[in-house]
């Protein structure tokens, strides 16, 4: 007997390839013949390009070939698309400037590339890129979102600098509401620009072979099949069907590597006019300058209440900053996934959400882990805090009183919940955090002149992105299912392939424990293939916390394909009818009698048909798609404590409680490491991370000596606990937990501060000095 | 710039690379000696990803020029354990969830072998501390600080 591994916290698969530094990843491939490439990238952040002098650089040593934005536009590519169209109030759709693979005519951040070093070694490529001479024309650039509407405008088809005025909501009744309410809060606030940092840089190898015109493309993808399609239907680099795409192990994304990039495009452009492969791999810097940003929003909302504290009615006006270009995905993150989370756990009965996309000099700013959630979330569980504080209320009574408890709950912004239990894991948050005792910890620590505080956080987030017919209304240039496929091997071992991608999650311990629970067999006899276009058909990618919910249902649907073409064999292998046979823990059994036969020998018979069913194809592999049926709801509650020491502003967290309901788990240990990154990120933003440019566009916060990323002696051991409610339209029972830590603990984090200080408010990142100053104008207390 | 020969012993291998006088240690590695285990993840000597033991100490090997390690015995994270034959250090990573995508992974293990070593790894304390210049985006550094502490122990058995 197999012992049933879900729900077992099963050692990973993937760790000892890792922990013995035999992965492989993009930068470990070498091909024969390669060379190497470097970008020549603006370093001004707006300016008109004159001419470009390549001949000082091409006749540098080793270097094959110097291509610049101009000689790519005249070859007729496409330029970089954003997948997801977004209308404004008046029904007119987003304006989009082209954004090209390389800049031809015109820059508009700084690190834009310009033009491609192709050498025979990196450092000759990387030395030739200093001898190319660009003539830039400057003009000032428009940084600053707060003022960027009312700037110069960066493209002539784009007034105001704004892509889109988007809306959701009832206004008037919204309006209304407020009108009519007993208590408003009003909240202004940033929500912090960040850089997303996966510790391996993107990279790139293209290789092209002239005489099959096939070119594969090795890159840091999360979302291999999309970055083909991308660059066949809109780049036309290669045709689909010549294109082959391998993200092979992938050192984090957190997003950042969802996007179709200028760089492996450029690369594939190169190697395909040159005949060689070539290799790109970025620096750090690169990666600061140039991967697509997160956040960055500016937004004030009010918030109405009646005598008791019940919410009635929410407005939000936000101002998102999208930096240079729309990157791949840009336009949903501050609409799809940030205007429709505004309800969060609360039965507020009227929301309406305006959100103006603007355009800057500055990179790209797309999805980052938690992608409009952990913006829509800071929002809200900091203006419901301030609300309890001026209705005198505590943080968990008015989040209490304001709790959606019926299910399904069609929310006013579009969402319908489907199941969750709100009040469960703030029960338990408030208990495994010592809530009731906290005021004696205060008056300690006040004895021993430091300030302590406490904040709770309640978030929810809407994740595996989603139903297809849904978001395709929406705008979405894709479908949002997922693929996948059990091959039954011979001997009774199985090979899962997934549309889904793995840069860290674990998926080939996940999905094996998910499928060998299925089929009855060892964990150890599955096998979890992902990350290239040329072994699976098609996927969709790892993003929005998708993996289990969707890939993992596509994954279970296929394996109950393998069930039903098994027990076919297995029937007439025991010559009994199908009905008869029963299915259990890897034996068909026929009922009431003794015979049986176990998986592997039915595997062996559909290979080895010499006897087998008639009616029935040789062979043992089911493929699946599946579009899920609505969104999932995870969710959560967070309380964060504080110790701040006054004559340094310095913030330690002491005690960092998270309770999430993700429904069902298949691996504990895994879904805990995801909660334990989750929060890291999200500290890190409300205590330390920072994107800064300065007036110029120049990035003043472009390496980890300036941009501060959370280390270990930042952070605290986290306190971490699950509810369940299973999700009740997958047949997994599983929400996802990629972005949970990330969305729901800035918003603690910032409360206890304010609460440590007795303060309304602080800007993110609370650093020392901010704190510090925030101490000195309550009066030092 | 001209070629140099850097002997030096790797993994308790002798070996003898030609290189551009500004290689540094890492490129040596991986280029070189094709020992893609060490890994690059900045350019300003802060994320720890490529740490490797020179003479028994932990360096950032992007921040050793190679000629600087001639006739030095450096160990890898291929030098210290396999499949079969796991490093404690290496098996405590793994039983306690240290790492997901895995790529500050050798880091994280040469620096803590080193924390060890040098008498670090006593507490949770010291093990943070010890690992502030090892960056890991993953992880929340949760189980990583356990994992020390696990291969901490282990190694001392």
């Amino acid at each position: 007997m197999v012992e049933k591994s879900i729900g077992q916290r099963v050692l990973r698969k993937e760790d000892v390839r890792f922990i013995t530094g035999k992965g492989q990843y993009t930068d470990d491939i070498n091909l024969r013949g390669q060379a190497f490439a470097y970008f020549v990238r603006s370093p001004v952040a707006r300016a008109t390009i004159g001419h470009i002098d390549v001949s000082d650089a091409e006749s540098a040593p080793g270097v094959i070939a110097v291509l610049t934005g101009q000689q790519l536009a005249k070859d007729g590519l496409g330029t970089l698309p954003c997948g997801w169209m977004v209308l404004s109030k008046d029904g007119s759709e987003m304006k989009q400037p082209p954004h090209p693979i390389m800049a031809a005519d015109s820059i508009h951040y700084a690190g834009e590339p310009v033009a491609i070093v192709v050498a025979s070694t990196y450092q000759a490529a990387r030395d030739a890129a200093e001898r190319v001479v660009v003539d830039y024309d400057e003009l000032d650039a428009v940084v600053d979102l707060a003022t960027a509407q009312d700037s110069d405008q960066i493209y002539p088809e784009v007034p105001r600098n704004t892509s889109y005025e988007w809306e959701l909501g009832d206004r008037e009744a919204t309006m209304a509401a407020i009108a009519g309410a007993h208590h408003v809060t009003r909240l202004t606030l940033r929500n912090n620009r960040l850089i997303p940092n996966a510790i391996e840089p993107r990279a790139a190898i293209a290789d092209f072979n002239p005489s099959t015109e096939e070119l594969t493309l090795y890159t840091t993808s999360q979302n291999p099949h999309v970055v083909r399609l991308v660059l066949t239907a809109f780049i036309q680099i290669a045709p689909e069907h010549k294109l082959r795409v391998v993200a092979p192990d992938v050192g984090g994304g957190f997003g950042s590597k969802i996007f179709i990039y200028s760089e492996e495009t450029a690369v594939a452009w190169a190697s395909k006019r040159l005949g060689i492969p070539i290799k790109w791999t970025g620096e750090r810097s690169e990666s600061f300058l140039a991967d697509a940003h997160g956040r960055d929003h500016l937004t004030d909302a009010v918030l109405a209440m009646d005598e008791e504290g019940h919410f009635l009615g929410l407005h939000v006006k936000t101002r998102a900053n999208m930096g240079a270009y729309l990157s791949t995905f840009a336009s949903s993150v501050p609409t799809y996934l940030y205007g429709t989370l505004l309800a969060g756990q609360y039965k507020t009965p009227n929301i309406y959400v305006e959100v103006d996309a603007v355009f800057t000099n500055t990179a790209p700013v797309d999805a980052y882990r938690g992608a409009g959630r952990p913006e829509a979330t800071y929002l809200l569980e900091r203006i419901v805090e301030i609300a309890a504080s001026e209705m005198s209320l505590s943080p968990a009574e008015i989040r209490r009183r304001n709790f959606i408890t019926d299910f399904p709950y069609q929310t006013p912004v579009a969402l319908e919940y489907d199941i969750g239990g709100y009040d469960a894991s703030l029960t338990k948050a408030l208990e495994m955090a010592d809530w009731d005792g906290f005021e004696s910890r205060r008056g300690e620590a006040r004895a021993r002149g430091k300030l302590r505080g406490i904040g709770l956080s309640c978030y929810i987030e809407a994740c595996g992105i989603a139903p297809s017919k849904v978001v395709g209304s929406l705008g979405a240039g894709v479908g949002l299912w997922e693929s996948g496929e059990v091959r039954v091997n011979p001997t009774g071992s199985v090979s899962v392939l997934t549309g889904s991608h793995s840069h860290g999650q674990g998926h080939e311990t996940t999905f094996a424990q998910l499928v060998a629970s299925r089929l009855g067999i060892s964990v150890d006899d599955v096998g979890v293939i992902h990350g290239d276009t040329a072994r699976l058909d098609f996927g969709m990618g790892t993003y929005g916390s998708r993996s289990l919910a969707v890939g993992g249902s596509a994954l279970s649907s296929a394996a109950d394909k393998i069930v039903v073409k098994a027990r076919k064999i297995a029937a007439h292998l025991m010559q009994s009818d199908e009905d008869s046979v029963e299915f259990d823990d890897g034996v068909f059994t026929v009922k009431e009698s003794n015979r049986s036969k176990t998986f592997q020998e039915v595997a062996f018979a559909a290979y080895v048909p010499h006897d087998y069913p008639d009616d029935l194809e040789p062979g043992l592999a089911e493929k699946a798609f599946y579009d899920p049926a609505n969104f999932t709801f995870p969710a959560g509650a967070y309380v964060c404590e504080v110790e701040i020491d006054p004559d340094t502003g310095v913030t330690r967290i002491v005690k960092f409680t998270a309770v999430d309901d993700f429904g069902e788990v298949i691996n504990p240990m895994i879904v805990e490491g995801q909660v334990h990154g989750g929060l890291a990120q999200g500290i890190g933003q409300a205590l330390l991370e920072q994107c800064v440019y300065d007036d110029s566009g120049q990035l003043m916060t472009g390496s980890y000596m300036d941009y501060c990323m959370p280390r270990a002696d930042d952070l605290p051991d986290f306190d971490i606990a699950m509810t369940v409610t299973p999700c009740t339209h997958n047949p997994l029972g599983a929400k996802g937990c990629g972005e949970a830590g990330a969305i729901g603990s800035p918003p603690a984090v910032i409360n206890a501060i304010t609460n440590a200080i007795g303060i309304r408010e602080i800007d993110m990142p609370a650093t020392p000095e901010r704190v510090w100053r925030a101490i000195q104008q309550a009066g030092g207390q | 710039m001209g070629k140099i020969t850097v002997n030096l012993t790797v993994n308790g291998r002798a070996v003898s690379q030609q290189c551009e006088a500004n290689t540094t240690l890492v490129d040596l590695l991986r280029q070189g000696l094709d020992l893609t285990g060490t890994h690059v993840g900045c350019d300003t000597s802060q994320c720890g990803a490529c740490t490797v033991h020179l003479d028994g100490r932990a360096v950032k090997a992007c921040t050793v020029l190679a000629a600087q390690a001639d006739g030095s015995n450096v160990v890898t994270i291929e030098g210290i354990g396999n499949r079969d034959n796991l490093h404690p250090m290496q098996a405590a990573f793994r039983q306690c969830h240290g790492l997901q995508c895995g790529f500050c992974t050798p880091g994280m293990i040469m620096t803590g072998i080193e924390l060890v070593n040098q008498g670090q790894a006593d507490d949770d304390d010291s093990i943070r501390a010890g690992l502030e210049g090892n960056i890991c985006r993953c992880t929340g550094y949760h189980n990583i600080v356990r994992a020390v502490a696990t291969g901490a122990r282990a190694m001392k058995e």
